[in-house]
């Protein structure tokens, strides 16, 4: 946290895409499980999440899911209610109940 | 400096203040008595005397919005308005203080509605009195047009970066051909200065966000830096004011003492009615009345400390109020000077007076110089009054 005398005039923002290192993730009640054996890579969590909070693997041709960014993540549901069931009926996603 | 002796109306004078600056956008909608400052500065613009940009909006809200957005994008920026056009500017008047941008305005005051009325008193500056805008008030097209000038360089100060709003009473100064000395447009630019931005909306090199989600976590330090921007503020205006009082011959301070080093009885006032407070003083004084007058110019940033110096050892003193604050205890100006007199066994009463134009006359102040002579020798006065209004 930065003190009075180092923050920059009126509340502006120099850093651009600092948002990343603001940590939301401590906002929410229910957390997404990723169940990577159900996941066909669609992207729609991706997508729909209205975060940054899918993580992604970049590094090969295609871009893999690997998790959630627990950091960013307000636990709002959408991607698990975006997530087909496309493995026998089974999600990648699914809301649970975060013990805290 | 030699200057031009020329006569125009507070508004007019206003007008070639901030022309003087070379603004580079103006965002107005007009309300009277404030239309004509914008008549003039667009008929500049339409002679090309000026380049300002002129954004015509068609409310007040916007025109602030307009000027928030014009001065985070870098530009010197100005708008002008009154009374119901200031109410309706409110929730971005704070904006622009919260994001520590520089615009000037002039307000020309004049009473709020309701009942609607057109006329001068200062409810309309005394709502924003919070808002973190520096307020200089002027006792005549003189000052209205000097503090036009020093608004600028008051505002822009690094160690400022407020805005502020020159306060000019509606129609008595706004609408009165007045005698006033103008300093030539090069020596008034010089004395302003070219704009240097702190940060630009369109430096598509140095991006910045302006006015995010600020909560729990920064929202009160970004406060406390608002507050010791305008804790700083009162050393600057004496340090611009000193400069342009070296550079014209006209010297201003956080407020003018007329005939106060003997003064036994003072009257604290803003504006306009100083010119009425001080004939009768001069009347007074003739009849070997120890009566002065103290006339606030800055009004925000508050000068307490000042004011505690100045007033102490007084024998009484009246405040007068051209607005009520209701429900209050008395108006906001009496309430002030009442809270920097805490401690010191001076009277303060108040005085409100003047509302919705009504005529401050001769035998007002009078009657305040007499009851002060009675409490000065003991006598009972309430703390709040009224002056010139039919009970």
């Amino acid at each position: 946290m930065i003190n009075t005398k180092d923050l920059h005039e009126g509340g502006i923002i120099r850093d651009p895409g600092n948002a990343t290192t603001y940590k939301t993730g401590d906002w929410r009640t229910f957390v997404p499980q990723f169940i990577e054996e159900n996941c066909i890579q669609c992207m729609f969590c991706w997508i729909y999440c209205p975060d940054t909070a899918i993580e992604l693997d970049t590094s090969g041709d295609k871009p893999k899911v690997t998790g959630i960014i627990m950091d960013h993540c307000k636990g709002c549901g959408i991607c698990a209610h975006e997530c087909p069931p496309a493995k026998k009926g089974k999600s990648a996603l699914v809301m649970v109940r975060e013990e805290k | 400096m030699e200057q031009k002796l020329v006569a125009l109306s507070g508004n007019e004078a206003v007008a070639y203040a901030f022309k003087q600056a070379r603004p580079h956008v103006a965002a107005a909608f007009p309300i009277t008595p404030q239309t004509e400052m914008m008549h003039k500065y667009a008929e500049f613009v339409a002679n090309g005397e000026s380049t300002t940009e002129m954004i015509l909006v068609e409310s007040e809200h916007s025109a602030m919005s307009a000027a928030v957005g014009s001065a985070a994008a870098g530009a010197r920026t100005f708008t002008a308005t009154s009374s119901a056009g200031f109410a309706l500017m409110w929730e971005i008047v704070y904006v622009a203080a919260s994001l520590r941008l520089p615009i000037c305005m002039a307000l020309v005051n004049r009473a709020l509605s309701g009942n609607i009325n057109i006329h001068c008193d200062h409810s309309d500056s005394m709502g924003g009195r919070d808002a973190g805008w520096i307020h200089l008030f002027s006792e005549n097209a003189q000052e209205a047009y000097d503090n036009g000038v020093m608004s600028w360089r008051i505002a822009e100060h690094g160690d400022v970066r407020l805005p502020t709003m020159v306060n000019y009473d509606g129609f008595i100064i706004s609408h009165t051909a007045d005698a006033l000395h103008m300093l030539p447009d090069e020596a008034a630019y010089d004395f302003i200065g070219k704009y240097q931005h702190k940060y630009s909306l369109l430096d598509v090199e140095n991006p910045v966000t302006v006015g995010p989600l600020d909560l729990t976590d920064y929202y009160f330090e970004h406060k406390t830096s608002q507050l010791a921007a305008c804790a700083r503020a009162p050393e600057i205006v004496q340090a611009v004011s000193d400069e342009y009082g070296e550079l014209t011959g006209r010297h201003y301070s956080f407020a003018e003492e007329y005939k106060l080093d003997d003064a036994e009885m003072v009257i604290v006032v803003l504006g306009s009615s100083a010119g009425t407070c001080k004939d009768v003083i001069d009347e007074y004084r003739e009849k070997g009345v120890k009566a002065g007058m103290l006339k606030i110019r800055m009004f925000r940033p508050f000068p307490n400390a000042y004011i505690a110096k100045i007033l102490a050892g007084r024998k009484a003193v009246a405040v007068l109020d051209r607005s009520a604050s209701f429900g209050g205890f008395g108006g906001p100006v009496f309430t002030e000077v009442r809270s920097a007199m805490y401690g010191q066994n001076v009277p303060v009463h108040d005085y409100i007076y003047g509302l919705g134009g009504r005529d401050f006359d001769l035998s007002q102040v009078a009657t305040v110089i007499d009851n002060l002579q009675n409490v000065a020798s003991g006598g009972e006065l309430e703390d709040v009054n009224l002056l010139g209004v039919r009970l």
